[in-house]
C-alpha cells in the first residue's frame, strides 16, 4: 500500500499506534527506501566522486522511466498489464517534437502539450476498449498495440528529430534554483505530476474501484462496481501518465525518438513488482515503483562505475531483482503465518 | 446371506480428518459387502464428500485404515485409488472440455470397447467419440463419466450424486445399470433422493456431524429411520421466539417488498414464485443444487432470468448489473467471504466499497462522512478490527461481519443472505442472526438461505422449500422443525411413505424403478 493512500486506512487510535500501523502497512516501501540508502552508500564507496550533483543528475535521468513505472503501476494494481507503455511514450514524444518543429512558438507549444496528453488518453482508451470488448488477454492486446503505436511513431518521424519548446526544456533541465544543484527541476516536476494525478486518484471513487477490480473482480461486481468500465478507465489513466512520460522524453532530449527503448517496458514492470505492487492486482501505489526505478538505475550506474562488462551487468541486474523479490516474499509469508 | 468381516469388499475403519479446528470426520466406519449397492447418507456438511475424497485418494486421512478385499490400501491420488480398485464418479464432470471423447479415454487409459458397451447400456448409443466434450450437454457428460468408470472394471464404484443432473429417462437407465452390477462389484451410492435409495440400495450408512450414526438395511419404511438418523436429536433451540400471528397477518396486508412470478434462470431454476414482505425474515431451505444459487444470483442482479417477472414494491423490475440492485437497497451477502471481500484491502475500504462504487459520481470520497459511517457499522456489528489493515488477517466470523456491515452502512432495504453463517463459530453465528432480526424489526425484508436446518426456527418468520428449481413447500417457522424441513427438502409429502409396491418389488424390478421415478416427477409437477 502506498503512503499516499494511507489516510483512508488509518485506524482510530493514538499517535504512536498510528506510526506503528503506518510502518507495518508500508513495510515494503520503507524496506525499499532502506535498500536505496544502502545502495547510495555503496555507490559512494565504488565511486568516490559521486556527490550531490551526481545524485541530482541520476534523479533527472530517471524521470521518464519513473513516469512509465507509475503508468504501469496503475494498470497492474487494477489487475491488468500494459506492454505498450514504451510505444505510447515514443508515439506521444514524436508527435510532440514534430508538431513543435512544424509550428514553432512558445504559445502554440502549450496547445500541442495539451493535445499530446489527450492523445495519451485516446491511446489508453483504445487499449482498454480492446481488452474489455475482445476478451483477448490483456498481455496479448497490449503486445499488439505496442507494435501499432511504434509503427505510427515511425510514420510520424522516420528518424529521430524535431524540436521542443524552450519552456518545456526548461521544465526539466537544470536545478530549480540556479547555483544550488541539489534539487533538480526534473525531480520536482516528477513529484508534482505524480501528486496531481495520484493523490486525487487514490482518494476518489475511481481509485477505490481500481483496487477493487484488481483485488477481487467478483466481489467488486457484487458490490456494484462496473468492472469493465473501471478496467477501461485504468488503461486510460495509464495512457495519460505514459503521455506525460513521452513529453518528459521530448523535454529532456529536445527531440522525438521513434523507436521505443525496448527495456522501458521490462523496467517499468520490474519497478512495479520491486515497488510492492502485486502482479495479481489489488495492492500497491505510485510511490514504491518510483523508488524502485531509482534503485534499478543506481544498480546500473554502479555496474558502470565498477567497469562490469555490460552483458554481465544485465545478468547481475536480473539476479538482484529476483533476489530482492525472493527475500520480500519470504518476509511476507513469515508475517502472514504469524 | 451370511458374511463374515473378511468377506467385505471394502472396509474403512476409524477414519478421521481434521481441517484446522474443524473436525470433518471422527472415527467414521464404512463396510461394503460384495455385490451390494450401499447408500452413503447425511445432511449437508455431515462428512460425505470428505469420506469420498479419502476413499478415492484425493485427501489423505489423519488416521484410519482402508481395506479392499482383505488387504490394507493407501491411496495418495485418484490414480492410486484406481489401481486399488476404487473408482469414483464425482459430482462435477471429470472430462477435459477441450479434448474429444476418445482423447479423454486415452487420458485415463480406458479401453474403448467396454466403454462402448456401457454407453449402449446407459442409453447413449449414438455418441460420436470424436465430439469435443464441451459440445456435449451436461447429462451426456455424466453418462460418459459413468461409462468410463464402469469400463475400468473397478471393485468398488463410488457414485456421488450421479442422477442430479439427469433427465428422468437417463436416470432410469443409470439405476438399472447400477442394479445389474454383479456380485463381484459393489457400488457406493450417494443421492439426496430417498426414492432412488429405496429403489436400488441394499443398505445405507448414515453420517451426522462427521460420525457414523447408523447402518440401515433398506426396506419399506426405512426412509423415515434414515431421516431420523441424519438429524439426530434436535439441538435445543437457543431462544424461543414468540411467533406473533397478528404481526404476520399485518405484514401480509402490505405490498410485498419482493414478488417472484414464475422466475426461471440458467438450468436449475424453474418457475419459482414466492413473496417476501417488509419486516420479515423468510427462510429458504433446499438440498444442494436445487436452484437456490441461481435464485439468489437473479435477485442480486448477477444473473438475468430467462423468464418470469420480478416485482419490487409492486413495480416490475429488472437488473442489468448488481449496481442496479444495490441502488434500490437490494443487497447480497455471500457464504464464501472470498467472493465478497477485497482480501488485501482494509476493513474501511471493504465497508465503503459499495457506497463509493458508482464511479460515474466523480470526485473525492468524503473521508469524514465515510469514516463516520464505517465506524458506526463497525460498532453495530461488534467487529474486532484490530487487524483491520488487511481483511484477510481477520477471523472468518469477523470477515463475514464486514460483508454485512458494508450493507448496513449503505442502507439496506432487502438483504439476500446466502448461508451467511457457513463455517462460523456459534457465538458470531448468534450475533449475525440477532442482527438479521434487528434489521427486519427496523423494516428491512430478509431472504435467508441456510444449510443449517435447526437455525430456521431461530432466525425466520416463514420458510419456503425449493426442490428441482421450484418452491415446493411453504410453512410458518413454528412448524418448520428439522424433520418437516428435511422431508420437504427431499420432496416427501408429510406422512407419505413410499408406494408399497415399489418397496415390495425390490431389488431388481425395472418397472418398479420406473414407477418410482415417474411418481417422483409427478409429485414435483403437482406442487
Amino acid at each position: 500500500m502506498s503512503a499516499t493512500s494511507a489516510p483512508i486506512d488509518q485506524p482510530r487510535g493514538g499517535g504512536g499506534d498510528r506510526i506503528s500501523t503506518f510502518a507495518r502497512d508500508n513495510a515494503w516501501t520503507l524496506g525499499l527506501i532502506g535498500f536505496l540508502a544502502v545502495l547510495l552508500l555503496f555507490t559512494k564507496y565504488v565511486n568516490q566522486t559521486y556527490g550531490l550533483d551526481s545524485l541530482a543528475s541520476t534523479a533527472t535521468s530517471v524521470v521518464p522511466l519513473a513516469l512509465a513505472a507509475v503508468a504501469q503501476a496503475v494498470v497492474v494494481l487494477s489487475g491488468g498489464i500494459d506492454l505498450s507503455v514504451a510505444s505510447q511514450m515514443a508515439l506521444t514524444s514524436c508527435v510532440a517534437a514534430t508538431l513543435m518543429k512544424g509550428y514553432p512558438g512558445e504559445d502554440v507549444a502549450v496547445v500541442i502539450v495539451v493535445g499530446v496528453l489527450l492523445l495519451g488518453l485516446v491511446l489508453g482508451a483504445i487499449n482498454g476498449a480492446l481488452v474489455v470488448l475482445t476478451k483477448v488477454p490483456d498481455i496479448i492486446v497490449t503486445l499488439g498495440t505496442s507494435f501499432v503505436w511504434a509503427g505510427f511513431a515511425l510514420l510520424v518521424r522516420p528518424a529521430p528529430g524535431g524540436s521542443a519548446a524552450q519552456w518545456l526544456k526548461d521544465l526539466v533541465v537544470g536545478p530549480i534554483v540556479s547555483g544550488i544543484d541539489v534539487i533538480p527541476k526534473a525531480a520536482v516536476l516528477l513529484v508534482i505530476i505524480v501528486a496531481v494525478i495520484w493523490i486525487p486518484l487514490s482518494r476518489s471513487r475511481l481509485g477505490l474501484s481500481l483496487y477493487a477490480i484488481g483485488s477481487n473482480p467478483l466481489a467488486a461486481f457484487r458490490s456494484g462496481v462496473a468492472v469493465n468500465r473501471t478496467k477501461v478507465l485504468s488503461y486510460i489513466v495509464t495512457g495519460f501518465v505514459a503521455a506525460f512520460a513521452g513529453l518528459s522524453l521530448t523535454a529532456s532530449t529536445g527531440i522525438g525518438t521513434p523507436v521505443p527503448e525496448p527495456t522501458y517496458v521490462l523496467i517499468s514492470i520490474a519497478a512495479v513488482v520491486l515497488g510492492g505492487v502485486s502482479m495479481a492486482g489489488g495492492i500497491g501505489g505510485a510511490f514504491g515503483p518510483i523508488v524502485a526505478v531509482i534503485v534499478l538505475q543506481l544498480i546500473r550506474d554502479d555496474m558502470t562505475f565498477m567497469h562490469v562488462d555490460p552483458n554481465y551487468g544485465l545478468v547481475a541486474q536480473g539476479i538482484i531483482l529476483i533476489g530482492v523479490l525472493m527475500v520480500g516474499s519470504l518476509i511476507q509469508q513469515r508475517r502472514s503465518r504469524a | 446371506m451370511t458374511l463374515t468381516a473378511t468377506d467385505l469388499l471394502l472396509e474403512a475403519t476409524d477414519v478421521s480428518k481434521t481441517y484446522g479446528a474443524v473436525v470433518a470426520l471422527h472415527n467414521v466406519s464404512l463396510a461394503v459387502r460384495p455385490g451390494e449397492v450401499h447408500a452413503l447418507m447425511g445432511a449437508n456438511g455431515a462428512g460425505k464428500s470428505t469420506l469420498v475424497k479419502i476413499l478415492t485418494g484425493a485427501v489423505s486421512p489423519d488416521s484410519g485404515r482402508i481395506v479392499v478385499r482383505g488387504r490394507e490400501r493407501v491411496s495418495h491420488s485418484p490414480a492410486d485409488a484406481r489401481r486399488n480398485g476404487l473408482v469414483s464418479v464425482y459430482q462435477e464432470p471429470a472430462v477435459i472440455p477441450d479434448l474429444d471423447i476418445r482423447e479423454n479415454l486415452r487420458l485415463t487409459q480406458t479401453a474403448v470397447e467396454p466403454f462402448r458397451h456401457w454407453l449402449n447400456e446407459l442409453g447413449l448409443e449414438n455418441l460420436n467419440l470424436s465430439t469435443l466434450s464441451r459440445r456435449l450437454p451436461l447429462a451426456s457428460l455424466r453418462i460418459i463419466d459413468l461409462a468410463r468408470a464402469l469400463a475400468i472394471e473397478p471393485d468398488v464404484l463410488l457414485l456421488d450424486e450421479i442422477t442430479a443432473a439427469l433427465p428422468a429417462n437417463l436416470t432410469e437407465r443409470v439405476l438399472e445399470v447400477v442394479q445389474q452390477q454383479g456380485s463381484n462389484r459393489s457400488v457406493i451410492f450417494i443421492s439426496h433422493r430417498l426414492i432412488e435409495i429405496a429403489a436400488v440400495c441394499d443398505r445405507a450408512t448414515v453420517l451426522r456431524n462427521g460420525e457414523t450414526v447408523g447402518v440401515v438395511d433398506v426396506a419399506a419404511g426405512s426412509e423415515d429411520k434414515i431421516v431420523e438418523l441424519m438429524l439426530g436429536e434436535s439441538a435445543a433451540a437457543l431462544a424461543e421466539r414468540q411467533d406473533d400471528a397478528g404481526a404476520a397477518a399485518e405484514r401480509r396486508q402490505k405490498t410485498p417488498r419482493l414478488s417472484l412470478l414464475g422466475v426461471s434462470a440458467a438450468r436449475r431454476l424453474h418457475n419459482a414464485s414466492f413473496e417476501l414482505y417488509p419486516g420479515e425474515v423468510l427462510g429458504v431451505v433446499a438440498l444442494e443444487g436445487q436452484g437456490q444459487d441461481e435464485l439468489f444470483d437473479v435477485l442480486a442482479g448477477s444473473e438475468r432470468p430467462t423468464s418470469g417477472s420480478l416485482l419490487v414494491d409492486g413495480k416490475p423490475t429488472s437488473f442489468r448489473h448488481p449496481a442496479d440492485a444495490i441502488r434500490i437497497g437490494m443487497v447480497y451477502v455471500a457464504a464464501d467471504r472470498a467472493e465478497a471481500l477485497l482480501m488485501q484491502r482494509s476493513v474501511r475500504e471493504n465497508i465503503s466499497l459499495p457506497f463509493t462504487a458508482r464511479i460515474l459520481q466523480w470526485g473525492w470520497i468524503n473521508l469524514g462522512r465515510e469514516r463516520r459511517k464505517v465506524d458506526e457499522a463497525v460498532d453495530t456489528l461488534q467487529i474486532d478490527a484490530r487487524a483491520g489493515a488487511e481483511v484477510r488477517r481477520l477471523s472468518g466470523g469477523n470477515q463475514q461481519k464486514v460483508t454485512i456491515a458494508r450493507w448496513v452502512a449503505s442502507g439496506v432495504k432487502t438483504m439476500l443472505a446466502f448461508d451467511p453463517t457457513r463455517g462460523i463459530d456459534i457465538r458470531t453465528k448468534t450475533q449475525i442472526y440477532v442482527l438479521l432480526r434487528d434489521l427486519a424489526a427496523a423494516g428491512a425484508a430478509i431472504l435467508l438461505y441456510t444449510s443449517e436446518l435447526k437455525e430456521i426456527q431461530l432466525a425466520c418468520d416463514r420458510v419456503i422449500v425449493i426442490f428441482g428449481g421450484e418452491v415446493v413447500a411453504e410453512m410458518p417457522a413454528a412448524q418448520a422443525d428439522e424433520v418437516a424441513l428435511l422431508r420437504a427438502a427431499h420432496n416427501l409429502k408429510p406422512g407419505s411413505a413410499l408406494p408399497e409396491e415399489i418397496a415390495a418389488s425390490r431389488p431388481s424390478d425395472k418397472a418398479a424403478v420406473q414407477a418410482a421415478i415417474e411418481s417422483q416427477s409427478a409429485t414435483v409437477n403437482q406442487s
